[in-house]
């Protein structure tokens, strides 16, 4: 069968991958020449004009990352209804957005989050407090987009991870460097088609084989096609605990652990400081508003259709390799076995391939990232969908890399240098040096591309929990308790992400004792990635106390927050 | 002061709306997705235990519905109060 589809395919998935990667590169490099920016209002937020459909748009594709498009399928696959947090955390955050944040920052209406938060509690220390935590979120964040980067590269196309992370590096180079925000924004609109074409092909192809219905939403509730009438989600629960698995629709951790990390990735979602700064770029505080929900509804429609994909997948694959001969597996168990992403050791003998829960017996090991990158082939795709994939991805991963690296650069020259450093700076210094601080951030975070230290990826998905200890609490008290001031404000974000990175070298990583503690010890039972609730809380509780014993802010930053709190009026210029 | 006064009052209104909708937010994901979730998978919906619905499609849809509602009803507002210029 496969043979039959490659005969009748003209162009081999290589050529295609070709083909697709290097028409929509060319396309933003041509983007990125078109939308070239002109001052530092430019570079910062895209000269302050953006519609709210290319913002929402841009921010969905800056907010879906390699993690969003390669993994969290596979994930999901593997955790079940675990999966949730995910889903849940990863959108919920953006009604936190657009009810509790996103409006009165664009009425503020500076560059930067550090900006809002310096100006807010008139305070040096606070800026500098604020820029530490943006720059340690977004490093964290953005080696691991980098990598990735390097990974669909090396996967694809055949060359060296190292090389792949190169040739990445030197297009988001390119546009970010030329266009700043402006051409960031407007190949973020294009990466979003991309990424969303990519990701809902093979998914809409996958739920017609396996239950006739062209949604995957509704498919991977309905029965299957193969007439027996049985529903999918029951028959791979009955599958999962037949293998020893627990169900796949209950899922294994604690309640309490469940609702803590989603928490904390809402409430870290919404305060990233690459997703606030999308808001900067529209024109008025309802297009804020607006762009928030634009940029969900693009969202949803992925995230969506992931615990489909995850669904299909993993049935499929339990279906294809369980309990079957090994020199019998189709052809794409071989190809991606050369890759290290699936491996079998036949501990028995018996030349089957036993794929159960118990460690001890179980003779297969997939690597998650499979789900997304094989599954096209599993389902027997033809081989333009598979190469769309890649395209998909690189697309996923650009975008939020190019995002983060404007926030760092921004922090640099112009929260540091501009606002601290060298105040009389001149416009046009202020834009070299913009240009130059993002490219020392590609640099930097190419290095940690082809040199990741071991704790990246055991710390990407913590970069929410440091962004919900740190500047959540703080831009929430500062729009919404006018009492706040400089002294609870800079205690809480102290407090708040040192409790998070504390908690985290000693349970992610290990670093305190010998050996990584057993879970048994976690407090309450959370594990370090919901631990940013805790930490949160405790930034709140710090600000609210440590205020209370201290003076009131000043009258005219009383005035501000008045202000910002109304949609119109004086105060709508952006700039200096 | 009057036009102090208004200002709280607009404050007041658009305070009154986030909590409506946040308690939505609320009892939706963490409610109905995580801590009820036991509870609703005895109901079905169609092949889907209701709170594994919740938890991975349901929560998502209500938070858009969500947003879209709270720029009506802000838009709404804003006229109403002057503030849309």
């Amino acid at each position: 069968m496969i043979s039959n589809v490659i005969l009748f395919d003209a162009i081999s998935v290589q050529n295609w991958t070709y083909i697709l990667v290097g028409l929509t590169f060319a396309l933003y490099i041509g983007i990125a020449i078109w939308s070239r920016a002109g001052s530092t209002k430019d570079f910062y937020v895209a000269g302050g004009g953006v519609s709210p459909l290319a913002n929402g748009m841009a921010t969905a594709a800056d907010w879906m990352s390699a993690a969003s498009f390669i993994s969290m399928a596979g994930i999901i696959s593997f955790a079940g209804y675990d999966g949730a947090v995910y889903l849940m955390g990863w959108t919920g955050g953006y009604v936190l957005l657009a009810l509790l944040l996103a409006p009165y920052l664009r009425k503020f209406g500076k560059f930067t989050v550090p900006d809002f938060i310096g100006d807010r509690y008139y305070s040096k220390t606070a800026r500098i407090v604020a820029v530490f935590c943006a720059l340690l979120v977004s490093f964290t964040y953005v080696a691991g987009q980098m990598r990735g980067v390097g990974i669909v590269f090396s996967r694809f196309l055949e060359v060296d991870i190292n090389t792949g992370v190169i040739i990445g590096m030197l297009i988001v180079l390119f546009y970010a460097v030329l266009g700043g925000m402006k051409g960031i924004t407007y190949t973020q609109v294009a990466q979003y088609c991309v990424l969303i074409f990519a990701f809902m092909v093979p998914a809409i192809f996958i739920s017609i084989q396996m239950t006739g219905n062209p949604i995957p939403q509704f498919g991977f509730g309905g029965k299957l096609s193969d007439g027996t009438g049985t529903y999918l989600l029951d028959k791979l629960d009955g599958l999962s605990t037949a293998l020893g698995f627990s169900e796949y629709t209950e899922g294994s951790k604690s309640m309490m652990d469940v609702f803590a990390i989603t928490l904390a990735l809402m409430v870290g979602t919404a305060g990233l400081p690459h997703v606030i700064v999308r808001f900067f770029t529209v024109k008025r505080v309802r297009d804020a508003r607006k762009s928030a929900g634009i940029a969900l509804l693009l969202i949803v429609i992925l995230y969506s259709t992931a615990p489909a994909v995850a669904v299909f997948a993993r049935t499929n694959m339990i279906e294809t390799v369980s309990n079957k001969r090994y020199d019998a597996v189709p052809k794409w168990f071989k190809k991606w076995e050369t890759t290290g992403l699936i491996e079998f050791t036949d501990k028995n003998n018996d030349g089957t391939i036993q794929y159960v829960a118990d460690a001890s017996q179980n003779e297969l090991t997939v690597d998650r990232d499979i789900m997304v990158l094989a599954n096209p082939e599993i389902a027997n795709l033809p081989n333009w969908v598979i190469a769309l994939v890649a395209a998909g991805g690189l697309a996923a991963a650009l975008s939020t890399a190019a995002g983060l690296l404007l926030v760092i650069s921004a922090s640099i020259s112009h929260d540091l240098i501009k606002k601290i450093i060298k105040p009389s700076i001149s416009e046009k210094g202020e834009l070299v040096a913009a240009r130059l601080s993002a490219v020392g951030a590609v640099c930097v975070a190419g290095y940690f591309g082809i040199n990741p230290p071991g704790f990246v990826a055991a710390v990407v998905a913590l970069a929410f929990g440091l962004a919900a200890a740190s500047f959540f609490p703080a831009i929430i008290l500062g729009i919404f308790y006018k009492r706040m001031n400089k002294e609870g404000a800079i205690a809480g974000m102290v407090v708040g992400i040192t409790a998070m990175l504390l908690y985290m070298v000693k349970y992610k990583l290990g670093w305190f004792d010998d050996t990584l503690p057993d879970k048994s010890e976690w407090w309450f039972g959370i594990s370090p990635e919901g631990f940013g609730t805790i930490a949160m809380l405790l930034n709140f509780v710090v600000s609210i106390v440590i205020m209370k014993f201290t003076p009131q802010p000043p009258e005219n930053v009383q005035e501000i927050v008045e202000r910002i709190r109304i949609p119109s009026g004086a105060g709508e210029a952006v700039g200096h | 002061m009057k036009k102090n006064d208004h200002a709280i009052a607009y404050w007041k209104e658009n305070i009154r709306y986030v909590l409506i909708l946040l308690t939505i937010w609320f009892l939706v994901s963490y409610g109905a997705g995580i801590l009820f979730k036991d509870a609703l998978n005895h109901i079905r919906l169609g092949g889907f235990k209701l709170g594994f619905w919740f938890a991975q499609q349901g929560s998502m849809y209500v938070f858009v519905v969500l947003i879209f509602v709270y720029v009506r009803l802000m838009n709404k507002l804003d006229k109403k109060y002057g503030y849309d210029k």
